[in-house]
């Protein structure tokens, strides 16, 4: 059983992994606009350079 | 009355009506330091995709003095950031040349609905219970699939360190409300959930050190996890419906036009304006303020506030009340009463007073929760007591009315609610529906009586001409001549008609209006005239809106008109009787009109001339006589009665005040889906008492094993997850099937 000295935490930080990704989604607003942020990935406007 | 009183009083606003009277430059300067860009919200109900999107950013950004403009598409609105001397109509006209038609939003009304913090809240206390739940069931598992020892006190022990911090964060929704309830010596349903999960933890705490075999970390949790998806559903329902209300609301940006000392017209927020400020009201245009004519002649629209049909006169000397539209003329108002002291505050009195007959309503989750909260306790006590004194062990007794609490405890009916409301509530948002208030389907459900107002919500308020065969085609081709000049809705409505009959207009000349009274002109040598009665030469008679036509030295000739139906209105009518409801009609119009309308869309009772006390009156009678009204209005002078009602429904196109006093918003103009409506909450409460009865199996099932002593956290995690499923599954079939055909009211 000296396996799970690794695969418990190991398993435990993916689970924080996700959480925190989870956590920084929330924050930084992408919950807002589901119907909009799905179609600008759609719009050319800053194909040819960077938005300045 | 947000249309008035609500607003936000503007940063470094005027603290004292007579301050209002200094210059106005002053004020503005101090607005400016408080904020050096302005925020501008749009509505662009148009938008639909990607090329939207950057179509509309674009031309935004393109208007000098734009710094930031970002559409949001759910919410079908643009929010830019502009120089403080930026004007919504610049905005509003750039949006209109790339082809969308803009809206400026009130940002005061919307502040609300900007950063949802408390669903944000929810969702990551959510997010945590999630995440901690299915860790510790991992462990959980192989615990009951057989870890023994060491193994097991160490899962265990890691279950406990992750549910303590998980509980203390993600159940804090639940400790802030049992608290609350205790606190005023009440039990709420979230009384027995924090006692269930605290004693969970503490028996599993003290088992784990006592290398003891049941811990019932996993089952808190799981449990947290199933009621804050509740708490969320609840929440989302009414955040949606609150926002689409709030933008109702949004889009009546109150404003009005000053006109200055120096007789310069000023576009001020209606809270500067103060009591002897001269306001013009332009054609079209609603008064801002209670007031007396100044200058200018016009008619007057009072059916939002009266129920009347039929444009009254105003020339100077006349009284103006708030809310009343101007049709006609240009008229200038010297102010005698704003805001919280104008005609249409002192409704809010009557709102208030019948409000207070609906708020005792409890909903059917408080009322299971009532019967539930006080039993789960004594059973739990009762085992406790039972197994102390069979056994004389403190900790068996202690572990199983731990058991006992987290088997009943209303996971499942935390959800059957919500689920349910969710579904009901997104499908009747589909058909143009918004429900506003938590309770209104259970209210709506309920209802055997449903009283309609008329104008506005029977009719559609825009008049259509009587029997336009009867009028000779020369007549009706010189009447819509001189009617294409009008702006009136009678003219309107002529030109429609005359329009529907392929009659196209005389040729005239010299086409001069006179605001309040009609229209002039010359037909070859004679001078022609349409207008109203009293200036052309016809009377009045009846309550019926008229109006006269005279051509040269002719008798002249009459139009009458009638307001015509809204779409579906005969269908509603209909469709409540066919579910065995009455059906009442009560209107502030006169009596010819109010019986011809009754009998159009086949309403037998019916009270004409009835003021808004009495409305409210006849409301209240009903409900007295226990009869659950449902009352269907939208003008000021039903708002009373809206608010006395069991349950009341009003059009989008209602004022402010009445969409706030009713329950239900309808979107659309179609009133065809309020029947199938009620048919829909029916259903709804059908399907929350069978979730009420799933939930009460589950325990019937359950809570024998636990009270014997049987239930291990296995049978628990089963229990509870199960009966959770099958409850949200059960919810879901309220928006996924049709309705069942109306049923009698006598068998809810």
């Amino acid at each position: 059983m000296d396996v799970l000295r690794y695969l418990i935490p190991a398993s435990l930080l993916l689970g924080g992994v996700g959480l925190a990704a989870f956590f920084w989604t929330l924050r930084s607003n992408q919950y807002d606009d589901p119907d909009g942020d799905s179609r600008r990935i759609l719009t050319d406007d800053y194909d040819d350079k960077p938005k300045g | 009355m947000a249309v008035v009183e609500d607003l936000p009083e503007p940063p470094g606003g005027v603290a004292c009506p007579a301050c209002a009277v200094t210059p106005a430059a002053e004020v503005l300067a101090r607005r400016e330091r408080a904020a050096r860009e302005v925020r501008i919200m749009l509505s662009v109900p148009e938008m639909s995709s990607a090329a939207c999107i950057s179509r509309v950013e674009r031309a935004l950004k393109a208007v000098p003095g734009v710094r930031t403009a970002r559409v949001n598409l759910t919410m079908k609105r643009a929010s830019v950031t502009a120089d403080p001397d930026m004007l919504p109509e610049t905005l509003a006209a750039a949006l209109d040349g790339v082809g969308f038609e803009a809206h400026e939003l009130d940002p005061g009304a919307l502040a609300a609905t900007e950063t949802d913090r408390t669903g944000r809240d929810l969702l990551m206390r959510l997010g945590v219970a999630g995440f901690a739940s299915m860790n510790v069931m991992l462990l959980s598992i192989s615990v009951w699939s057989g870890a023994e020892d060491a193994t097991r006190d160490l899962f265990h022990w890691i279950s406990a360190a992750i549910a303590l911090p998980a509980i203390a964060f993600a159940g804090q929704p639940f400790f802030r409300n049992a608290w609350t309830a205790l606190k005023t010596r009440r039990l709420n349903m979230d009384v027995p959930i924090v006692l269930a999960i605290l004693l969970a933890l503490g028996t599993s705490l003290y088992e784990t050190s006592q290398s003891g075999a049941h811990a019932y970390f996993d089952a808190a949790l799981t449990l947290t996890f199933f009621l804050l998806a509740g708490r969320y559903l609840d929440h989302r329902t009414r955040a949606v419906a609150r926002s689409a209300a709030e933008e109702l609301a949004a889009l009546e940006v109150p404003r009005a036009i000053r006109i200055g000392p120096d007789g310069a017209e000023q576009t001020v927020p209606l809270a500067d304006l103060a009591a002897g400020d001269l306001v013009l009201v332009r054609p079209g245009g609603r008064m801002p303020v209670d007031g007396v004519v100044e200058r200018g002649e016009s008619e007057l629209d009072r059916s939002l506030l009266t129920g009347e049909t039929l444009p009254v006169y105003a020339g100077p000397g006349a009284e103006v009340s708030a809310g009343e539209v101007n049709l006609t003329g240009p008229l200038t108002l010297r102010a005698t009463a704003v805001g919280a002291d104008s005609s249409l505050h002192a409704l809010t009195d009557l709102v208030a007073v019948a409000e207070s007959g609906r708020s005792n309503y409890s909903s059917l989750a408080d009322r299971a929760a009532a019967l539930y909260a006080p039993g789960v306790h004594i059973l739990a006590g009762l085992s406790f007591a039972g197994w102390y004194i069979g056994t004389g062990d403190l900790r068996t007794a202690i572990n199983i009315a731990a058991a006992v609490l987290i088997i009943t405890c209303p996971c499942a009916l935390g959800l059957a609610v919500p689920a349910v409301t969710t579904a009901a509530s997104g499908r009747l948002f589909r058909k143009g529906l918004l429900i506003k208030d938590a309770t209104a389907l259970e209210r709506l459900a309920e209802v055997d009586t449903v009283v309609f107002d008329k104008t506005g919500t029977l009719t559609a308020g825009t008049p259509r001409l009587d029997a336009p065969e009867s009028h000779p085609t020369e007549v009706l081709a010189v009447a819509r001549a001189l009617a294409e000049a009008s702006s009136h809705p009678l003219s309107r409505a002529l030109v429609a008609a005359a329009e529907a009959a392929g009659v196209a207009a005389a040729p005239v000349a010299d086409i001069r209006e006179t605001p309040g009274f009609g229209m002039e002109a010359r037909l070859g040598d004679d001078r022609i005239r349409l207008g109203r009665g009293d200036w052309v030469g016809g009377t009045q008679n009846g309550a019926k809106a008229a109006t006269w036509l005279k051509i040269g030295a002719d008798a002249p000739h009459p139009f009458t008109f009638s307001d015509a139906l809204r779409p579906g209105a005969a269908a509603a009518v209909a469709g409540f009787q066919a579910q065995g409801l009455a059906v009442r009609l009560v209107s502030g119009d006169g009596r010819a009109a109010v019986e011809d309308l009754a009998r159009e869309v086949g309403i037998t009772d019916w009270v004409a001339e009835a003021t808004p006390v009495e409305k409210a009156g006849i409301v209240g009678d009903l409900a007295g006589h226990g009869r659950k009204v449902l009352m269907v209005g939208d003008g000021l002078n039903d708002t009373a009665a809206l608010s006395a009602a069991h349950v009341s429904i009003s059009p989008a196109s209602a004022l402010d005040a009445a969409r706030v006093a009713s329950d239900i918003v309808l979107l659309g103009t179609d009133l065809s889906e309020l029947a199938p409506a009620r048919a829909t909450a029916q259903q709804a409460i059908r399907r929350i008492r069978e979730n009420f009865r799933i939930a009460t199996v589950y325990n019937v099932i359950a809570v024998p094993l636990a009270v014997a002593g049987l239930a291990t956290p296995l049978i628990a995690a089963l229990a509870m997850s199960a009966s959770s499923i099958t409850v949200s599954l059960n919810a879901l079939r309220v928006g996924a099937r049709k309705p069942r055909p109306a049923r009698s009211a006598k068998e809810v």
